[in-house]
């Protein structure tokens, strides 16, 4: 079997999605590469891909949800982009993943509006009846006395 | 910074959400990310090797199918690095085949068990229960430790 060679290795991958009435990914995209700063930058319908060392990606990942907080999400990928093994181009179809990203994308507008609730005031939760912990129940059950 | 293991482990939103209010998400990207930059490894494109369902075995017992063992060798020591863990209930797309049915039955079964703080929950349906979703997890990631671990 042929040895595996790994390719970017030391890097990390963030997905950034935008779910935005007033950004694009294609605006993103673009205001990306101009604070890029030689971070690897991959554009894609949902927002981008970017690899690079940990501390670039981690900088330009916070400067890049400035754009519009409440409407940016950031995950960790393990692949980097355009890896054989992941990239659709290669496999043909929706690249495994796909269903995951597009199940969470129909929940985020509703993380948003929490999001900004949260940002404007911080709302008290509203109160739920505890089920009993069943090692609670042991201890109460234990500590009859015959 | 606490460690805090998501589940579903691929969730945008859990991730997303755990590093916005100053915490490290533990998911399968990590352990992913770990094989995929690791030289060697012999059996691309899973980079599951015979090794790893012997990994396993610190977390499923040996009659457990090799499947659920080898998955746990990338989960199991995310989670035995977790300082808390955030969990959705019944996630609709974390189905799968019985590998990786069996492994999440294991994943929560070893979250519930090891005495962290853990905090459940389901997907929002509403903008109300988004506002409520948001607001307990950031109730519960301040109450996690700030500083840095270790």
């Amino acid at each position: 079997m042929a040895e595996y060679i790994p390719t970017y290795v030391g890097t990390v991958t963030k997905y950034v999605f935008v779910e935005s009435p007033l950004l694009t990914p294609k605006d993103l995209a673009v205001r990306a590469y101009e604070i890029s700063g030689g971070v690897m930058i991959k554009e894609t319908c949902f927002g981008l891909q970017v690899t690079g060392t940990p501390d670039e990606v981690e900088a330009l990942v916070a400067k890049v949800r400035e754009f519009d907080p409440f409407h940016i999400f950031v995950k960790d990928r393990g692949f980097p982009p355009g890896d054989e093994r992941r990239c659709r181009a290669n496999l043909g179809g929706a690249r495994p993943g796909y269903l995951g990203h597009e199940f969470e994308m129909k929940k985020v507008r509703y993380i948003s509006k929490g999001l900004e609730a949260a940002a404007a005031t911080a709302p008290s939760l509203p109160e739920k009846p505890k089920s009993l912990d069943a090692r609670r129940l042991k201890e109460m059950m234990d500590a009859e006395e015959p | 910074m606490a460690k805090v293991f998501i589940y579903p482990a691929t969730s945008l939103i859990l991730s997303d959400m755990v590093a916005r209010f100053g915490h490290e998400p533990l998911g399968s990207a990590i352990g992913i990310r770990e094989r995929i930059q690791t030289p060697g490894f012999e059996s691309p494109p899973l980079q599951i090797t015979p090794e790893e369902p012997k990994k396993g075995l610190k977390w499923a017992a040996v009659e457990v199918p090799s499947g659920v063992r080898g998955r746990m060798a990338v989960y199991g020591p995310l989670i035995e690095a977790a300082e808390a863990a955030v969990i959705v209930r019944d996630p609709e797309f974390a189905f799968g085949c019985m590998g990786c049915a069996r492994t999440n039955e294991l994943i929560l079964f070893h979250l519930r068990n090891m005495g962290i703080p853990v905090l459940e929950l389901d997907y929002p349906e509403s903008e109300d229960e988004g506002i409520a979703f948001v607001a307990a997890i950031r109730e519960f990631l301040n109450g996690l430790p700030k500083e840095a671990s270790e």
